[in-house]
């Protein structure tokens, strides 16, 4: 199966990155663009199929290693091959 | 050797560190590959700064399951003295051994100068009295901007578990925190870098007066003076 996990920072946390990004589209006259945050994808394959096992599989890869809870949120997509 | 400074793919003031610690303040040091054990005469551990592992992921995120991290955890735990200079905070904070969390500089941009820091009263080698009410030391990080939530942070601040303060904040850092401590004082981490002031080449020396603060109790000489040029 195929996964994909999309981490983003908090929406409590400032993004400086996102406002950067931000403030380029309204320079570029996307002046109505707001909210702008910057995450980021991450995809691998692994065996098996979706099943509460490996969510709870995939919890513990993504807390810790993939986001930090500290400053980032994830979820992630299961797509069987 | 008493002193383990960890050396990760990608550390780049593992060296330096080694200098400062080993010949300017004659502390015996050693640089200890990160997926070696970690020496049992350990007393005291440097985690360095640079881009552990090209800083992937997020700073620190992949040193943090480095082997010897398991034994830098346990040594934390039996009270060892351990000091994580900038990516060696940014590690610290990432394993847990530290509260919070460092983010991109709120400028975007990488800072690299000597920045004024006050010192704060946390306890009797990190005061005032002993360092001085302000202090001069390089920094140069793109991710220095410290996090955390509320109550972790009133808790910081209610233990005088911040070391040093930004005089004019450089990355977002909320209450302008350049360095924190964990609440048993055996745990510390920093964005400055001390090792980098410590020579009287250097721009400034104000790294020897924060190592030796570090260093104290393990360290049976007098503080040190600056060599000769």
């Amino acid at each position: 199966m195929k996964v994909t996990v999309f981490v983003s920072p908090k929406t409590t946390v400032l993004d400086p990155q996102g406002a950067a990004v931000e403030q380029a589209m309204k320079s570029l006259g996307h002046e109505s663009v707001e909210g702008v945050r910057v995450g980021k994808t991450v995809t691998f394959e692994m065996p098996g199929e979706d099943s509460p096992e490996t969510r709870s599989k995939l919890d513990e890869l993504c807390d810790g290693l993939l986001s930090n809870p500290v400053i980032e949120d994830y979820r992630f997509e299961i797509e069987q091959g | 050797m008493k002193v383990a400074i960890i050396q990760f793919p990608g550390s780049n003031c593992d060296w330096d560190a080694e200098h400062a610690v080993n010949d300017v303040l004659g502390i015996p040091a050693k640089r200890i590959w990160h997926k070696s054990r970690l020496p049992t005469e350990t007393e005291a551990v440097v985690v360095p700064g640079g881009f552990s592992f090209g800083d992937y992921l997020r700073c620190g995120a992949i040193a943090r399951f480095s082997p010897i991290m398991s034994d830098l955890k346990e040594f934390a735990a039996k009270g060892g003295q351990v000091l994580g200079i900038c990516n060696g905070f940014q590690i610290l904070c990432e394993a847990g051994l530290l509260p919070g969390a460092l983010l991109r500089n709120d400028c975007i941009e990488f800072r690299c100068v000597n920045q004024p820091l006050r010192v704060e009263d946390s306890n009797e080698r990190f005061s005032r009295e002993n360092l001085g009410p302000t202090l001069s030391l390089p920094i140069a990080h793109g991710e220095g901007n410290f996090r955390a939530d509320d109550s972790v942070l009133s808790d910081l601040e209610a233990n005088g578990q911040v070391l040093l303060r930004y005089d004019g904040n450089p990355n977002g850092s909320v209450n302008d925190i350049a360095g924190i401590r964990n609440p048993s004082g055996n745990v510390y981490g920093m964005m400055p870098h001390p090792e980098r002031a410590v020579e009287s080449h250097h721009p400034v020396q104000d790294g020897l007066s924060v190592l030796n603060a570090f260093f104290e109790p393990i360290q049976k000489t007098q503080s040190v003076e600056l060599s000769p040029s």
